[in-house]
């Protein structure tokens, strides 16, 4: 079997005050494998996204992205590998125009103008947007700009996609598009999210976290029915 | 992510802590002036400014530590005085060689730049014991009773307010900017783009916390009609100084005025 | 670190006395007006705009960029707030972010605030606002003279002020003129490239997100900031002139240094009224004053641990 998009040993973190905000997480993601991350506000489901590409890094424990141990020798690697979208697009989108946003990761690398090009508009096109190149981001709805910003990321070429709260804040049409753009990824994913019907209808595997620690990791259907689990850790069933 | 660890305040049940704010400020200032007037090179008085200061740091009921940390913030400052010793003319003490170059070293410049060093450390010190002692709001309430105009204090108010906002988005731009800066497998290229780049990345990020700014005042400006505010800024009744706390710090500037009468005869001594 | 002092932020310590206490009666009437021009402009929205921008511009200065290996840029934001703001309003917002630096932060001293908001918070936004007007006027208002003249701006607050910070040290006899201007200016000039960058990095964004808060300048309010610009341009010109001269010349200001006045009055008052004072068993000898120092010293820190050791126990009874 090929080794695993994502390998968490025993994760511990604390934040510098000592509070602690990550203990004994175990987690593995095979590659193209779409997990959905739940649990209440304040369960460490942001954090653990942060350390994917090593924005925060473990004091204990193993990670690995696609069989590389996260730590400053890879710390670039790593974070091409790992498409960080972050909760509030207008963290992500900093430049006049789309173009120049989702050239950011491109530009980065050091590719050449040319492939800068082709990489942008291949990642517009991945999210239905490829006439917005020339738009400014400031401009564009809440919706669109989160499809932005998931261009940000494909345009990197990312085997992981780690998403916070993708569907927070849309009206039902834009996260019905954006539903469908997430089945559209072949990419492994793991995105936390309050959106229980969202994960039912996109997600095999669910990963319920609560303070700090994974408390059940398995098929969706059949966490989604266990009604005393989902209320003990704050959730309810859709 | 949460900036409040950046509020030097620190809440303990001190003496200091409970002493008016007013007090303290006015205080602060007679300290740091006291300080700025001693002649450079009468130590005796620096010690005895620096006993007071520490007592002070006694008093708060904050490890010592703390301070030293905070103080040591203008420690790069001093290059700007490092080459007083051999541009000030006096008794020469020692001297450098450097090749075809020599420079001599006087005890007049040794003496002004250590006393400025000095200087600096204890009325860093002061600032630190004040804000660290004082809540945010009873420090405004202070500047008011300083005869601050309203208007500013109230600005000053609102962008302590939303300081903290403003921190935690900046970080949070800076984050997502890190999050995609990686490196591609392909062999031979060099990340990081121009310095130019760079620069324009950062401008971007500046440009655009700087217009959701804007924005955010808009909101909060309505939000702040839809309660009545019509412009006029309206500050509750202070209460008034105990007289006990009064008597502390007329007793506080009768002690700097007696160091610095101190100073001045062991200077011209 | 989060607030790495930038150079320019004078401490407490490094000005005299005297010139500390000049560029604080330079700077307060500014200020003055400036609060005062702001309310006339904003009126009720003064105290929201005014707040939430002064908060934005000290988050703004922590968007750094590396420049190489260890080093990096970082915006200042002087010139950015000028050219979006205007001139009155970029002095009272830089005024309140000097300001609690200060204060809260001890970046930069107390008593040296006078001369911290004199340099950052209305050299910079003069001059910025004479050098963006005049490049805008040569230009007769052609798009690309936003980016040009906010760089060039951004370039100039930031010299200009630097300058004045170094001949405000070498007033106070802390820093030798000859020393003082060059370093300063020298990094500065260094400094500016990074400011103008990431100023017309921020103007090509809110040039193409809000153009409209761009335009500002055709308002016919403008006219009445004559003084600002031609203050600013004297300003720069004065200190751009005198820079050199006192470096050339740097024994000029170590006789200002000398001259503080008032010190030297004040002491030989108080000499006299106490002619014959002589310190039983000091005998004037340093050794002997500083031990009385230390001893002193020590007795006011036994004072200060033996009153927090007795409310330990109070509290603990």
């Amino acid at each position: 079997m090929s080794q695993p998009s994502v390998e968490i040993v025993d994760l511990h973190y604390a934040y510098p005050d000592g509070h602690s905000a990550l203990s004994a997480v175990h987690l593995h993601l095979h590659p193209g494998e779409k997990v959905a991350l739940v649990g209440p506000n304040g369960a460490g489901k942001s954090t653990l996204l942060l350390h994917l590409n090593g924005i925060l890094s473990h004091q204990t424990g193993e990670l690995r992205i696609c069989g590389l141990d996260v730590n400053a020798k890879n710390l670039g690697r790593v974070r091409a590998l790992v498409g960080l979208v972050f909760q509030s697009p207008d963290d992500q989108l900093f430049s006049p125009t789309v173009f120049d946003d989702v050239a950011f990761g491109p530009i980065y690398q050091g590719l050449k103008p040319a492939q800068v090009d082709e990489r942008v508009h291949a990642a517009l096109s991945q999210v239905h947007m490829e006439e917005y190149a020339r738009r400014v981001s400031h401009h564009l709805s809440v919706g669109e700009k989160k499809r932005i910003a998931l261009a940000t990321v494909l345009a990197m070429q990312p085997e992981v996609l780690a998403l916070d709260e993708p569907s927070a804040g849309l009206d039902p049409r834009a996260r019905r598009t954006l539903i469908h753009l997430l089945s559209e990824m072949p990419q492994t994913m793991l995105v936390a999210t309050h959106d229980l019907p969202m994960v039912r209808e996109l997600f095999t595997r669910t990963v319920v976290m609560d303070q700090g620690r994974v408390v059940a990791d398995g098929p969706t259907a059949q966490i989604l029915r266990d009604a005393a689990l989902l209320e003990a850790h704050g959730l309810e069933m859709p | 992510m949460h900036v409040h660890f950046l509020d030097p305040y620190q809440d303990r049940p001190s003496l200091l802590h409970r002493l008016d704010a007013r007090v303290k400020l006015l205080a602060a200032l007679a300290f740091i002036l006291t300080t700025s007037l001693t002649p450079p090179g009468i130590w005796a008085v620096y010690l005895l400014l620096l006993a007071g200061v520490v007592a002070a740091e006694l008093l708060s009921d904050i490890p010592l530590g703390y301070y030293q940390k905070r103080a040591l913030l203008a420690l790069p400052f001093i290059l700007a005085a490092l080459p007083l010793p051999f541009t000030v003319s006096g008794t020469p003490l020692w001297t450098v060689s450097l090749g075809a170059w020599s420079l001599t070293a006087s005890q007049e410049g040794v003496v002004r730049l250590l006393s400025i060093a000095f200087k600096s450390w204890i009325s860093l010190q002061a600032a630190v014991v004040l804000v660290s002692t004082t809540a945010f709001p009873d420090l405004l309430m202070a500047l008011r009773a300083l005869r601050l105009p309203r208007l500013l204090v109230a600005i000053i108010g609102l962008m302590w307010r939303y300081l903290f906002v403003m921190v935690d988005e900046a970080l949070r731009l800076m984050r997502a900017r890190t999050a995609r800066s990686g490196e591609s497998a392909q062999a031979g290229l060099r990340p990081g783009g121009s310095v130019l780049w760079r620069a324009r990345v950062a401008g971007g990020m500046a440009g655009s916390l700087f217009l959701r700014s804007i924005e955010r005042s808009d909101r909060i400006y309505m939000a702040m009609l839809a309660r009545g505010y019509d412009g006029e800024v309206r500050s509750s009744s202070t209460p008034r100084v105990p007289g006990r706390e009064w008597l502390i710090l007329t007793l506080f500037l009768f002690l700097l005025g007696a160091l610095l009468a101190l100073s001045l005869l062991l200077r011209a001594s | 670190m989060l607030f790495a002092p930038t150079p320019m932020h004078i401490p407490d310590g490094f000005l005299s006395t005297l010139v500390a206490v000049i560029l604080w009666v330079l700077a307060v009437p500014v200020i003055a007006v400036s609060l005062r021009r702001v309310n006339r402009d904003l009126g009720e929205r003064e105290v929201p705009v005014m707040g939430v921008l002064a908060a934005a511009i000290f988050a703004g200065q922590m968007l750094n960029f590396t420049v190489t290996g260890g080093t990096s840029g970082h915006l200042i934001g002087g010139a950015l707030a000028t050219i979006v703001l205007g001139p009155w309003a970029a002095v009272l917002v830089m005024t309140c972010v000097v300001a609690v630096q200060a204060l809260i932060f001890q970046d930069g001293g107390l008593l040296a605030l006078g001369a911290n908001l004199f340099n950052m918070a209305i050299i910079a936004p003069f001059v910025a606002y004479a050098v963006y007007r005049l490049i805008q006027r040569v230009a007769n208002g052609r798009s690309w003279t936003l980016f040009v003249g906010g760089f060039a701006a951004a370039w100039a607050s930031v010299f200009v002020a630097s300058l004045a910070t170094a001949l405000q040290l070498a007033a106070s006899g802390t820093s030798p003129a000859n020393v003082a201007v060059p370093a300063m200016a020298g990094i500065h000039a260094l400094i500016g490239i990074g400011e103008g960058l990431i100023t017309t990095g921020a103007l090509a964004l809110i040039f193409a997100a809000r153009r409209d808060l761009l335009q500002r300048d055709a308002a016919p309010s403008t006219r009445s900031n004559t003084p600002v610009w031609v203050g600013g341009g004297l300003l720069a010109l004065a200190l751009v002139i005198l820079s050199p001269l006192a470096s050339a010349h740097p024994d000029g200001l170590e006789w200002v240094a000398e001259q503080k006045g008032f010190i030297d009055t004040a002491q030989g008052s108080l000499y006299n009224v106490i002619p014959d004072y002589v310190f039983p068993g000091i005998s004037n000898e340093a050794a002997a004053t500083i031990l009385a120092g230390i001893v002193g010293a020590l007795i006011v820190l036994g004072a200060a641990v033996a009153l927090t050791a007795s409310r330990r126990k109070q509290a603990k009874a």
